[in-house]
């Protein structure tokens, strides 16, 4: 790693105050930016860690009935305490092991937009809105591709705030060795219809699966897949573990294991 | 370099450290506690694993200025400062647990957090939550064995695997 300071601020103005440099970097739980960093992609002069910020974590449920999740709230505090949401729980206690769960936070992960992270499924198939110490982003216009986001420069995560679905499950094929998703599928059922979202399959990073919306609002059961097509190969990603055809199979297959654990 | 204090099993210690250094180096060469591994370095085998604040963390993937007045909890703060086993090292002796014992620190560490919060885990709740302690000696049966007999739990019924 190339050398850095690293600053702890314990308050959201402090910590807003400290990315004004424009040499300073966030800092979550480190558990994508710190192998990063090893590898020298990143050379901030600052980290500034939002590990310590009391005001940006916790659980609670606001008067419209959404799930407000802070942005330092970690994946294990999640697991625990999001009851509300039985499936976002449950996404939260599947992302990488106990150790990466006690330390990575659903800020970071949001923030960093990795193409085969849990989050950005859970984020987008639940219409969450993305809070910042700036402004309220819907999560339709959030996610901008690839590890590319709506965040500008220095603003921060303090809150996700999820409607809560009627129904909704999230099912991941776990690629072993990195523990993120090969393909990973979001279904969330809300009076108005259901929203599918996909990560690990797309170049373009988590994506609404349209088709498999359509057919799941009119019937949802895993039988109402039967008749459409997977989507499109072209444009998912294919590498060492599996081809675009193969992740564009996967995505078909994990929206069937999906409903069909909603509806259990 | 800036000055950090912590409680490392339950010592209060103060050492020099960069904004780079991560918790496992100020371990190992700032206080000479080695028990806890480097394996990979990139928090893929679980073999640095300690307790920061009581939570199970890879030590290899988080700073040591993070953890300013936290309390940690490594390998050696497991047995009695007298010298006798712990119940899960005494597990791992008992049953076999161990063949090169390279990661063993991170698998009692682990087990350890299991058990704080699974007092009684079934041979999958171990299996699943040993995801990110990677051995590459015993194919695992033995370690699961040693954590269901520290659980207080029967271990003849397990097929090896």
């Amino acid at each position: 790693m190339y050398a850095f300071e690293i600053e702890r601020p314990t308050t959201l103005a402090e910590a807003v105050a400290a990315l004004t440099d424009e040499e300073a970097q966030a800092l979550g739980g480190g558990q994508t930016l710190i192998p990063t960093l090893k590898q020298r992609l990143a050379m901030p002069s600052t980290l500034v860690s939002l590990t310590n910020i009391p005001e940006i974590q916790g659980i609670s449920v606001d008067d419209s009935g959404r799930l407000c999740i802070g942005g330092g709230t970690t994946h294990a505090a999640v697991a625990a305490g999001a009851s509300a949401y039985p499936a976002l729980a449950h996404m939260a206690r599947h992302i990488g092991d106990p150790a990466v769960r006690n330390r990575g936070t659903i800020g970071g992960s949001v923030a960093n937009n990795d193409p085969s992270a849990c989050y950005p499924a859970a984020v987008l198939a639940s219409n969450a809105t993305v809070v910042t110490n700036q402004r309220d982003i819907d999560a339709g216009d959030y996610f901008q591709g690839m590890f590319t986001t709506a965040l500008d420069e220095g603003e921060i995560i303090t809150q996700v705030a999820f409607p809560i679905p009627e129904r909704a499950n999230y099912q991941k094929f776990v690629q072993p060795a990195s523990r993120f998703a090969l393909v990973g599928v979001f279904v969330a059922e809300f009076f108005d219809g259901v929203r599918v979202a996909v990560t690990g399959a797309s170049e373009e990073g988590v994506f609404r699966w349209a088709e498999a919306e359509a057919a799941l609002s009119s019937d949802f059961s895993p039988g109402a897949l039967d008749n459409i097509a997977p989507p499109p190969a072209d444009g998912m990603m294919s590498d060492m573990h599996g081809s675009g055809a193969y992740r564009a199979h996967l995505v078909k297959v994990m929206t069937g294991r999906a409903v069909t654990a909603a509806l259990d | 370099m800036a000055k950090i204090s912590m409680r490392v099993n339950g010592q209060a210690v103060t050492g020099e450290a960069e904004g780079r250094t991560l918790l496992v180096d100020f371990l190992r060469g700032g206080l000479g506690l080695t028990g806890t591994h480097v394996g990979c370095d990139t928090s893929q085998c679980g073999a640095c694993v300690v307790h920061v604040n009581g939570a199970a963390v890879k030590s290899c993937t988080m700073f040591a200025a993070e953890c300013e007045d936290a309390d940690v909890l490594t390998i050696e703060g497991m047995a009695d400062p007298g010298g006798a086993l712990s119940p899960i090292q005494q597990a791992f002796q008992d049953h076999h647990g161990l063949q090169c014992g390279f990661c063993t620190p991170g698998m009692v560490m682990s087990a350890a957090a299991l058990l704080q919060e699974n007092p009684k885990p079934t041979e999958a709740e171990i299996r699943t939550y040993l995801e990110g302690n990677i051995c590459r000696c015993t194919g695992y049966h033995n370690i699961v064995k040693a954590i269901l007999a520290a659980s207080g739990q029967e271990t003849e019924t397990i097929a090896a695997e």
